[in-house]
Parts: C-alpha cells; sequence; structure tokens
C-alpha cells in the first residue's frame, strides 16, 4: 500500500481541502483578491472563495475552498503511538494489589495562576468524563485532588507527604505559553527537592501540549485532548507496577 | 402562567426549605467580618492607591489596624479616632503614614469613641452618595437611549488581558448586536487579597478587575451607548477573596452586572466557607444599593457534575441565591440566577430535558432574568457540530423566556474567541431571535408529558436536597460535597486567616447606612 496520501474531498487524490480565516481589509472585490492571494501562497491552486464576510470596519471573514498539490508521506510520519496496553478497572486493581500490595498514591493539581479545573477533575474525580470513572473510583488508588491554582513547592510537598507513586497535572491556560513554564518549573523543582529514587511519576495533561515534548519539559509522560481516566490509570500502572502478565491481560 | 403545572404548594416548601437552610449561615455572616469587608469600608470612605509594590494603601491600613487592636472592632473607629488625634486630614496620607509606622491605633472610649463612629460614618456615607448618583446617572441613560430591543438580552465575553485592546473589542462587540458585555477576569485573580491598582495590560486567560479598568471600560461603552442609541452594560465578577471590595468600586464605577454566587468561591476556588458568606452578604448589600443586576453561578456545577444527576443541584442553589440576594436587599429583577445548556448531546432527549430544566428555572423565579450559559462541557473542538449545539442552545433560550443570554462560542475549549468566531456565535443569536424570538408565547408543554414529569422530578429531587441540607446544616452539607462534587470543610480554604468574629463595640457605618434604607 502506497504510503502517500493527498486530502481527499470527494474524489481519490483530489487534494481538496476548505480554509476560513480574517484578513484586516474592508469586505470588497480587493477583500476576495487578498484572500485568494493567501490561499495561493499556502499551494492552493485553484482556490475559491466560497463565502465572504465584512466584520465591522475594517475586517473580512472568508471560506475557501481549492486543490493543494501538497503530499503526505505517511512513512514520515512522527507521533507517540500508546506503548501500554488500556486495562479494564479490575485488572488495574488487580496489578497494583499483586505487584504494589499497597494503594498506588496519585497526588494531583492545576499549577500556576491556572484555575481550570476542568481537565484534572475529568482524569480525577468520581465522576470522571465520557461515561469512564475519574481514578477516585479506583479502589486501589488513593488519590489526593488539590484543586486549582496550587503553588509548586505546596505541591512538592504535598507529595513527599503522601508519598505520592504518581504527580498528575494538568494545564489549560496557554496563553504566553504559561503550560510549559509552569511545567518547566514544576519537573525542576521535583528533580531538586528528591532523589531520583524517590521522585513520584511525573504526568501532565492539557488540550495544547505536544506529547512529544515530555522530554523537553522534564516529565514522564504529556497527556493530550481525549484522553480517558483509564488509559491514565493503566499508564500509571505500566511505569509503576511493569508490565502485564500474560494472566491478566485483558 | 403555569406552563409545568407546578404544585403551588411544593414551590412554597423548597422556597421555606431554602430559607431554613440559608438563615444560621446568614446569622453566621452578620456576627463575623474580614479584611476584605474591611477594605471595602475604607474604599467608601475615600481610600485610594497604593504603595511602590502596588500593595492598595487600603490593605496596609487595615494591616496597621488589625496590628495594633485586631480585627473584630472593625477599622472604623479605630480608623478615624486616629485620624482625628494625628491631626492628618486625609485618610490616604494616613494610610502612609500607618505603612511607615508614624501612626497607631487604639480603640477609644466615651466621646472620643462616638465622635470617631459619627466621622466614620460621614465619611462613608460620601462614598455611598456617590453609589446613589452612579445609579442615577445609568437610570438617565437608560431612560435616554433605551434598553436592548429583544430579550434575552445578548451577552458577550472579551478577554484579552490588556485593557486597551479590550476596548476597541468590547465596542465591535456592542455593533455587533452585544447588550452586556463581560470583561473575564484573569484567572489567578480571585485568589489575590488585594485588589490590583490602574490600567492594566498583562493577564492571563482575562483582564484584571481594577478600578482604573473599570472606569475606562465603562466609559468607552457610555460612548457606544451614544453611537447605538442603546444603552449598552458592563459586567465584571465579584468574587474571590476580595468580593466585597470589587462590588464597592463596580458601584462607584456604575458596572451594570456582577457575577456573584454564595458559593461559587468555596466550591471551584478553595475559599473559606465562612469568608465567602460574611464578603458574599456585605457585597450583595452593596450591589443593591447600586442597582445592579448579579449572576449567579449555577452553570458551573454542571461543569463538573452530570448535568442531568445533577440538575436538582442547580434549582437547590438557585433557591439558596434567591434567599441570601433578598435577605441582602436585592430585588428580584436584580437576580440572574444562572443555569446552563450542559447535558450530554448523545444522551437521547437530551434537547427535552435542557427545555424541562430551563423552563423550571422560569416558572420557579417568574420575575428574575435568570442568565442561560451555552454549552461547554460537551464542546469537543468540533467547531461545526459546536454551532450546531449553540444554535439549539439559543433555541432553547428562545422557547423559555430567558433574561440574559451568554453568547456561545463554537470554538469553546479550542481558543479564546477570535474576531470571526464572535461574528458567526452573533449571527447564531441573531438566526434563533430573529426566526422565532417570541416562540416563548406559544411553546407549552403537553400536560402530563416529558418535559413536565422531567421538571416536577427535578423540583422534588431539590425539594429532597434541601431537606438534607436543613437537617445537616448548609456548611456541613458543602463540606460533604453536595455541590459540584467539591469537599469544601468550614475550617479550611483560603482566607480564613482574614476573617474575626464581631466583638461588642463592632462598628461598620457602610452596613449600618445599607441596612438603614431597607
Amino acid at each position: 500500500m502506497s504510503t502517500i496520501v493527498r486530502p481527499y474531498g470527494d474524489t481519490t487524490g483530489d487534494g481538496m481541502v476548505q480554509l476560513s480565516f480574517t484578513l484586516p481589509v474592508p469586505a470588497d472585490k480587493r477583500a476576495e483578491g487578498a484572500a485568494l492571494q493567501l490561499a495561493a501562497k499556502m499551494g492552493m491552486d485553484p482556490a475559491m472563495v466560497v463565502h465572504s464576510r465584512g466584520m465591522g470596519e475594517g475586517y473580512t471573514f472568508f471560506v475557501v475552498y481549492g486543490r493543494v498539490n501538497h503530499l503526505v508521506d505517511l512513512a514520515q510520519v512522527r507521533v507517540v503511538e500508546r506503548d501500554f496496553p488500556v486495562l479494564a478497572a479490575k485488572e488495574i486493581n488487580t496489578l497494583v494489589k499483586r505487584r504494589l500490595r499497597r494503594k498506588l498514591v496519585v497526588v494531583g493539581a492545576c499549577i500556576g495562576t491556572d484555575a481550570h479545573t476542568v481537565g484534572i477533575d475529568a482524569i480525577l474525580n468520581v465522576k470522571g468524563i465520557a461515561g469512564e470513572k475519574g481514578l477516585e473510583y479506583y479502589r486501589e488508588f488513593r488519590v489526593v485532588n488539590m484543586g486549582a491554582q496550587v503553588s509548586v513547592p505546596d505541591l512538592v510537598e504535598r507529595a513527599r507527604q503522601e508519598r505520592a507513586d504518581a504527580v498528575l497535572v494538568s494545564q489549560v491556560v496557554t496563553q504566553r505559553d504559561a503550560h510549559l513554564h509552569n511545567t518547566r518549573e514544576m519537573s525542576a523543582a521535583f528533580r531538586e527537592a528528591l532523589p531520583a529514587a524517590r521522585r513520584p511519576l511525573l504526568v501532565v495533561g492539557g488540550p495544547r501540549f505536544d506529547e512529544l515534548m515530555a522530554g523537553e519539559l522534564g516529565v514522564n509522560r504529556i497527556f493530550g485532548r481525549g484522553t480517558t481516566p483509564r488509559e491514565v490509570a493503566s499508564y500509571l500502572v505500566h511505569a509503576l507496577v511493569g508490565g502485564v502478565p500474560s494472566g491478566v491481560a485483558a | 402562567m403555569n406552563k409545568l403545572d407546578l404544585d403551588r404548594a411544593k414551590v412554597r416548601q423548597a422556597r421555606a426549605l431554602a430559607r431554613r437552610a440559608g438563615r444560621p449561615v446568614v446569622d453566621l455572616a452578620r456576627h463575623h467580618t474580614t479584611v476584605s469587608v474591611e477594605r471595602a469600608v475604607l474604599r467608601l470612605a475615600g481610600v485610594t492607591g497604593a504603595d511602590p509594590d502596588g500593595i492598595p494603601w487600603v490593605n496596609r491600613l487595615v494591616d496597621a489596624v488589625v496590628a495594633d487592636v485586631g480585627l473584630g472592632h472593625g477599622v472604623a473607629v479605630p480608623v478615624f479616632h486616629a485620624l482625628s488625634v494625628s491631626g492628618v486630614h486625609d485618610l490616604t496620607l494616613l494610610a502612609q503614614k500607618a505603612a511607615a509606622g508614624s501612626v497607631h491605633f487604639t480603640l477609644p472610649s466615651g466621646a472620643a469613641a462616638t465622635a470617631a463612629r459619627r466621622a466614620s460614618r460621614r465619611g462613608v456615607g460620601a462614598g455611598i452618595r456617590q453609589i446613589d448618583r452612579r445609579r442615577a446617572e445609568r437610570d438617565r441613560m437608560v431612560a435616554r437611549y433605551g434598553d436592548p430591543r429583544q430579550r434575552p438580552w445578548i451577552y458577550l465575553i472579551v478577554a484579552t488581558g490588556d485593557i486597551y485592546e479590550d476596548i476597541p473589542q468590547a465596542q465591535a462587540a456592542a455593533r455587533a448586536g452585544a447588550d452586556v458585555i463581560a470583561v473575564i477576569r484573569s484567572t489567578g485573580q480571585s485568589l489575590l487579597d488585594y485588589v490590583p491598582e490602574g490600567a492594566t495590560r498583562e493577564g492571563f486567560a482575562g483582564t484584571y478587575a481594577t478600578q482604573e479598568n473599570f472606569r475606562l471600560m465603562r466609559a468607552a461603552l457610555d460612548e457606544s451607548s451614544r453611537e447605538l442609541g442603546r444603552y449598552v452594560r458592563l459586567t465584571n465578577y465579584a468574587s474571590g477573596l476580595c468580593m466585597p471590595e470589587i462590588a464597592t468600586l463596580a458601584g462607584l464605577q456604575r458596572l451594570d452586572m456582577m457575577l456573584n454566587d454564595s458559593m461559587y468561591g468555596i466550591l471551584f476556588r478553595d475559599i473559606n466557607p465562612i469568608r465567602t458568606f460574611v464578603d458574599q452578604r456585605f457585597s450583595r448589600q452593596v450591589h443593591a444599593r447600586a442597582g445592579i443586576v448579579i449572576n449567579t453561578g449555577e452553570d458551573n456545577y454542571l461543569t463538573t457534575a452530570d448535568a442531568v444527576e445533577a440538575a436538582h443541584t442547580v434549582t437547590v442553589s438557585q433557591l439558596l441565591n434567591e434567599y441570601f440576594a433578598k435577605e441582602a436587599g436585592l430585588a428580584d429583577w436584580q437576580l440572574g440566577l444562572g443555569h446552563a445548556f450542559e447535558i450530554n448531546p448523545d444522551l437521547p432527549e437530551s434537547f427535552r430535558l435542557e427545555l424541562a430544566h430551563a423552563l423550571l428555572a422560569r416558572e420557579l423565579f417568574p420575575k428574575a432574568p435568570l442568565k442561560w450559559m451555552p454549552p461547554t462541557r460537551h464542546m469537543t473542538g468540533d467547531v461545526f457540530r459546536g454551532n450546531l449545539l449553540d444554535g439549539f442552545f439559543n433555541l432553547v433560550g428562545a422557547m423559555t423566556g430567558q433574561g440574559i443570554l451568554l453568547v456561545g462560542m463554537m470554538t469553546e475549549a479550542v481558543v479564546t474567541p477570535w474576531l470571526s468566531d464572535r461574528d458567526i456565535a452573533l449571527q447564531n443569536v441573531r438566526y434563533v431571535l430573529n426566526a422565532c424570538g417570541g416562540l416563548h408565547e406559544d411553546f407549552v408543554p403537553a400536560p402530563g408529558g416529558f418535559i413536565q414529569r422531567r421538571a416536577h422530578t427535578v423540583l422534588d429531587e431539590s425539594i429532597e436536597l434541601l431537606g438534607r441540607i436543613v437537617d445537616d446544616g448548609l456548611l456541613n452539607a458543602i463540606a460533604d460535597g453536595t455541590f459540584g462534587i467539591m469537599k469544601r470543610p468550614a475550617d479550611g480554604g483560603k482566607g480564613l486567616s482574614g476573617v474575626a468574629r464581631h466583638e461588642p463595640d463592632y462598628y461598620n457605618p457602610a452596613t449600618e447606612i445599607l441596612e438603614e434604607a431597607r
């Protein structure tokens, strides 16, 4: 099978894409020309302005359809493939009980000024997300949810007190790369405070993270948009308790 | 109007239970004060500005008083006594001297105490008169320019972090049809124990609430009101650790609506419950006086709990918010009680459930404007589906006669709204209101049908929960995680150190004046 593909409109290989954007110019003929010029520079040829609409005094919104000549080489695509099996809650509990012989301790927080607890709550709260229960639901997990706007020193201290096996940090706000700065600050603080052997597993999550940046940010794992509590639980078990024995895997 | 065929006796029972659940908390609030309440008193008396580190003089002054005589007597008497004995004529100057350690505070007795009380009442009275003038000014402008031509009023959020960027965006939004502009605050602000000073150009996912930012934005929207021939309202947030002060600044700068929930800070910001209820009561008294419409935050419960299972917690919170608001002197027209369109759209009949919940709120609070909040939790980043969902949200708003409609963005959970996102969202609202703005006149659910039955169930569950709260105590219910799943004990949370029980000679001229008026 060929690893080369092109965008698909309604025929294989037609290369059709849609694009919308705003230009800071009044809505007129010249604006449409400007939109076509942008589309052409982006590699759309031919491009059609299918919709344009003036907004306020000096802005125009466009929807453009057109064909791009670019090829996508699937062989060149790099992503973080999930390197652990996703287990059922029961299997996760069994593994922790058998291998760890105590509860697995998770401390979670939103750090910095970020007050959006939606992410951490979705992963930790019993309620969970999309019909999947959060980590609090796992009998063999002990979960401490510190909530929003937790300072890094407080997080480190609490993780130490609770003898956390893993620390989960959620970051939603990305203005001025706050999520990256906060994550670096957090991982540096843990490196400084605890020797490697006693350092908890550091996991961050949020909709705007690049999952490939874990090493650069000094954390063990990054989870992006759409992550479920069960994936996180499965990862924690995989990383902390070890691989799955054949008798347990789903 | 009784479209849902609600049992009137049950509605009365629900209100009575809310009153019983809320009263012990009001008693608690009447016998405590907080650093922020006392700072608000000083702001009303005219203390302005900040030290070179940006710490407001009201903070420095309250801290100095607390260090000398504690918080429980209130700061008015020791401050005005110090003013008279030190020969300083200006409170801000007194604050500067106190911060430098050259003024000390004592508790006068006898004639000196009476004189200090009288002087503080004069000082604070001037601030309250300023709030009264602002309210009269609003009344005049509404009379001249008029209210929005349609219901619900269209409420749009602006949030760049830079007040000078916010202003043209807000004006553009007003031109595009927004009736109410909300300037979202920087995420960190709710946990700051001081109000920043001056015009600000940096914030995280929002713009700091400051007196100067309030003034600049109100002036800009006055300009827009003149241009557009309708009074454009301005909203900010009286929440977090400085709720009483921000309410005061809103009154002084003629803001029109304030987000002001009785439990939001406790549940979502882990602010100490007692601190919150004390601050809440004072801020609502100020809002009542200033003619400000409050917006409560019930939508937030549905972002953490399931919108069907937790529907009754919204109703319970609305009833509690209503009780606390009326106790503080707010009138029905000032109660923008919140609720939201947050049911999982994959659930069968989700739209009928939304209609039932929205209509229940409408029927329970017929004279309140009600703030209808758009979907956020089930906005996935699929902007096309999101726009459709927002259309259904708008439709519920039109069918159930909501008062204030927060415009949903299809890019919710993707980016802070772009110019084009806002334009598309407003087109969506305009289409629905234009196509069926009066649909609430025709829409009457079938007797005994799905919608009526669902509303009855939610009301029953609300009564049951209120009963448990009355038995258990509201503070215990909050500690047990009854609302929004968060567990918040009364002796935990941020800001507890800034709370004090009233001493027998506690005096607060602002509370005295605000309570006399009623």
